[in-house]
């Protein structure tokens, strides 16, 4: 009867917690990020590397300049001279200054606001399309990307990254050719390594992004459970005082 | 029955030590929930320091600027409106700007930094109106001696060109001065204290 | 200090005698059974959460906005702007989820000790509306945040009421308001879910325990405390197995509480979303009517009967089948009082038959769980390799919703037809302290 309920409870606990599933938006498997919310030094960079290069499309509407310099350790002039190129104020949300109608005539759609890009496709899916853009002369841009393929986005970190090219697989019947593997044919200002790094970092500001209060939960969490630990204690200890008038 | 010795001593500590700790824990939980009541992020950034610039207000001119959702009067005062604020003294409730209602800064005969400049939340201290500006010193209906100032629709209140409240009305104080300072000549800043000062 | 506290409670027994007798009839003079077990903390537990979905709930009205433009932001602010918002709405998500944890937990525990038979049945319908308000309640909450999966899941979810031959359709308009979801929909499903729904719960909480306290409670021997022994160390007529409520239950259910929260504590600040089975990542998406996320499946607790509705085809030229089935599902809970004939409560002292089958009934849960879920999309392909996942994936969904009211027909027959060998039931309850 013990082992029969017990069994239940695991096989509980084991569909409940060890079977993540991610929405993921492309096929093939994805590279892990090991993107830290927690690494404030990564989160800098990685929003360095946002205002330099994404935020000329891609609006953070839900991120305030403010909030990013308080969570990120930085002044607010460091952000507004070195994040902010908008005229924004330091209390106003990132939004990109690309018109829309501009946008949609270059790529046939709007660049998608980030707020919550790490929330809705996983931290690894956003890594693996930053390290997945291959040159594609049949692609109207030039580009494309094996983590989402016909991406609308050029690549904007080539002069980083270099270029990556694709070994095709040979087609198989009914299938359309796909592609077997990445290399890079030019290299560019970053060493592999280093362009892995920076993208580590830019994904995990975009998760920051996504849930700025992961800081704080990640802050006030441990005590909270701390607390409740010994509060759990004492009850116990209340109730086998008061259980002894139980026979 | 009950032929078992309960230490009770034992059961009132733990009691009590249980529910001190609980206490502390349903307090504690009670705090995030009472500030979700301060002002969010969001009002904060509405209510962020204003600056403006006043290259183009002209001598005489009113310009409303919003802070923390209040309307703030600054005023180019003319010399002719400056002459006449000592004047007014004996008719005011509080001529020297007595009652905590401006920065210590601007606690002064023209209630300002700088004379020429008023900066004032245009908010009479009635009942919550916004004044209208009777800047020019001629006959009004309500005054026949109108030195210039500040008039109440709703309840009638009048003020001076310092936002001094006149006797006899229902308003009972003076218009509030926000914390203001000067950027540059030109330029002031609604919502900062100027460097060194405290309100 | 005591005698201050005496003279409020002389001065309120004064103007509202019948306070005391009624505090004394469920707390300290309310006798239950002293063999209690672990089973026995889930129903104190859910109306701890209850309490926690009302105070969050309340605070988090405070910053929602109830329209199809403003929802999705609304929910951003509170999760950035709003001081602690963040907290207050992880409190409120993870308490949902957890509240079908500790619900079907509860359920299962009447379950597995009979507590539905005789003369609990009316404890135990009052406990199967209560179940139904929730699943409604929930539903409505899950729309509110207005992501895409919102959208979308209320799409389905009301759809499936137009299967209903000759009125399905102009059904469907009238829950929605609309022809799709939209703000006249998100505005009455708030409303709903603020405060006719919890006003509904409330009652029926309260009826459920009045009911309870009626007959008393069951244990996990099945045993009548009431038709035992009289006498205990409190009072000399009570039942001899009873122990006072208050303090007894109430300390120990306070350790199941501080166990709970401590679990409640660990998801809600180190893994709110729970890898996306109590906050899913496509609803980080705003609603879009022109998209459809890529797998469209409810939320955890209601995957095993969304399942049911998949696994059904249609046939005779309607899809209603599939929804008959899925609220048969529920609907048959109902009955088990009287499906249920077997002589003795607890599975302590019932046949090797009910066992089994009640064993086989919760793998067939989480089977129909799992299909709906998606996992079995994602299991089978990585486990057999490139089959034919529609034919093996229907073939044990169908297999799981065959067994899961397989459960009820053989509970029926084996009772009925006096199948069910029982092992002797003890006069007095048995503890295993």
């Amino acid at each position: 009867m013990k082992h029969f309920l017990s069994g239940i409870a695991l096989a509980f606990g084991l569909l409940v917690g060890a079977m993540p599933v991610h929405a993921e938006g492309g096929e093939g498997a994805l590279m892990k990020s090991g993107a830290d919310v927690r690494d404030q030094a990564s989160l800098q960079r990685g929003a360095r590397l946002f205002f330099n290069y994404c935020v000329g499309c891609h609006s953070l509407k839900y991120m305030r300049y403010s909030r990013i310099a308080e969570d990120l350790g930085l002044t607010e002039n460091e952000v507004m001279q070195n994040l902010n190129f908008t005229g924004a104020k330091f209390d106003d949300p990132v939004i990109s200054h690309m018109p829309a109608e501009l946008a949609k005539t270059w790529f046939g759609k709007d660049p998608p606001d980030l707020s919550l890009e790490v929330d809705a496709k996983g931290a690894d899916w956003v890594y693996t399309y930053l390290n997945s853009f291959y040159l594609d002369p049949h692609s109207p841009i030039g580009w494309n990307n094996t983590a989402l393929p016909n991406a609308a986005m050029p690549f904007p970190l080539w002069e980083l990254q270099g270029t990556q090219t694709a070994l095709m697989k040979p087609a198989k019947d009914g299938d359309s050719a796909a592609v077997e593997k990445l290399v890079l044919s030019q290299p560019g200002k970053m060493t592999p390594a280093q362009y892995q790094q920076a993208t580590r970092d830019l994904t995990s500001f975009l998760q920051y992004a996504s849930e700025p209060a992961a800081l704080q939960r990640h802050h006030y969490g441990i005590w909270v459970v701390l607390f409740l630990a010994l509060l759990t204690f004492l009850l116990a200890l209340l109730k086998k005082e008061y259980w002894k008038d139980v026979h | 029955m009950a032929n078992e010795v309960v230490d009770h001593g034992r059961r009132r500590f733990l009691t009590a030590t249980t529910a001190v700790v609980g206490g502390i824990g349903i307090v504690s939980a009670a705090v995030p929930f009472i500030k979700s009541w301060e002002p969010s992020a969001r009002a904060k950034a509405a209510g962020a320091p204003v600056t403006q610039s006043l290259k183009k207000v002209e001598l005489g001119q009113q310009l409303i600027v919003g802070w923390r959702s209040l309307p703030v009067f600054i005023v180019n005062r003319t010399p002719a409106q400056l002459k006449v604020l000592p004047e007014q003294d004996p008719r005011l409730v509080d001529p020297k700007s007595e009652v905590d209602q401006q920065p210590k800064y601007a606690q002064n005969g023209t209630r300002s930094i700088k004379p020429e400049w008023l900066v004032m939340v245009g908010i009479c201290t009635h009942l919550g109106c916004v004044p209208d500006y009777k800047g020019e010193i001629k006959p009004e209906p309500f005054d026949p001696k109108w030195q210039g100032g500040y008039y109440c629709p709703c309840h009638h209140s009048r003020y001076d060109m310092a936002g001094r409240v006149y006797q006899g009305v229902p308003a009972p104080k003076n218009m509030q001065i926000p914390p203001y300072h000067f950027v540059d000549d030109t330029t002031v800043q609604i919502g900062v204290d100027p460097k060194g000062a405290t309100a | 200090m005591s005698n201050v506290f005496s003279n409020i409670g002389a001065w309120v027994n004064e103007r509202a005698p019948g306070m005391m007798p009624m505090y004394r009839a469920h707390m300290t003079e309310y006798y239950a059974p002293k063999n209690f077990n672990l089973w026995y903390y889930f129903g104190s537990l859910a109306i701890l959460v209850l309490v926690n979905q009302i105070v969050t709930g309340i605070f988090l009205t405070m910053n929602y906005n109830p329209s199809a433009a403003g929802a999705f932001d609304s929910v951003q602010y509170i999760m950035r702007d709003v001081e602690w918002g963040w907290l207050i709405r992880y409190m409120h998500s993870t308490g949902a989820s957890l509240f079908f944890v500790v619900v079907f937990l509860h359920m299962f525990r009447g379950i597995m000790y009979g507590s539905y038979k005789k003369p609990r049945e009316l404890v135990w319908l009052l406990g199967m509306l209560i179940f139904l308000v929730l699943m409604a309640e929930a539903f409505m909450g899950y729309v509110l945040p207005w992501g895409n999966m919102s959208f979308w899941g209320a799409k389905v979810i009301i759809s499936l009421f137009g299967t209903i031959p000759y009125i399905g359709n102009s059904l469907v308009d009238w829950i929605m308001g609309d022809f799709l979801p939209g703000d006249a929909t998100l505005n009455r499903f708030f409303a709903l879910h603020v405060i006719a729904l919890p006003l509904v719960l409330l009652l029926l909480v309260v009826l459920h325990i009045a009911a309870l306290h009626e007959v008393g409670s069951n244990n996990p021997d099945g045993v009548e405390i009431k038709k035992g022994p009289k006498g205990n160390r409190w009072d000399a007529l009570k039942p001899a197995d009873g122990i006072p409520f208050h303090p007894y239950y109430t300390v120990k259910d306070l350790v199941g509480v501080g166990f709970f929260l401590l679990i409640a504590a660990f998801i809600i600040f180190f893994a709110p979303t729970l890898g996306g089975w109590f906050l899913e990542h496509d609803n980080a998406i705003r609603a879009n009517n022109l998209v459809t996320p890529a797998e469209i499946k409810p939320v955890w607790y209601f995957t095993p009967f969304y399942a049911i509705v998949r696994m059904i085809p249609s046939f005779l030229g309607t899809a209603v089948w599939g929804v008959l089935a899925m609220f048969s599902a529920i609907a048959v809970l109902f009955v088990m009082p009287w499906l249920d004939r077997g002589k003795v409560k607890s599975i302590r002292y019932r046949g090797t038959g009910y066992k089994v089958a009640l064993g086989i009934f919760v793998l067939s849960f989480f089977g129909l769980g799992a299909v709906g879920a998606g996992v079995t999309a994602e299991v089978i392909p990585a486990w057999f390799g490139d089959v034919d996942l529609t034919f093996w994936e229907n073939l044990f969904g169908r297999l799981m919703t065959l067994l899961y009211f397989g459960f009820f027909v053989f509970l029926w027959a084996y009772t009925h037809f006096g199948w069910e060998k029982t092992k002797p039931v003890p006069e007095r309850v048995t503890t295993h302290d």
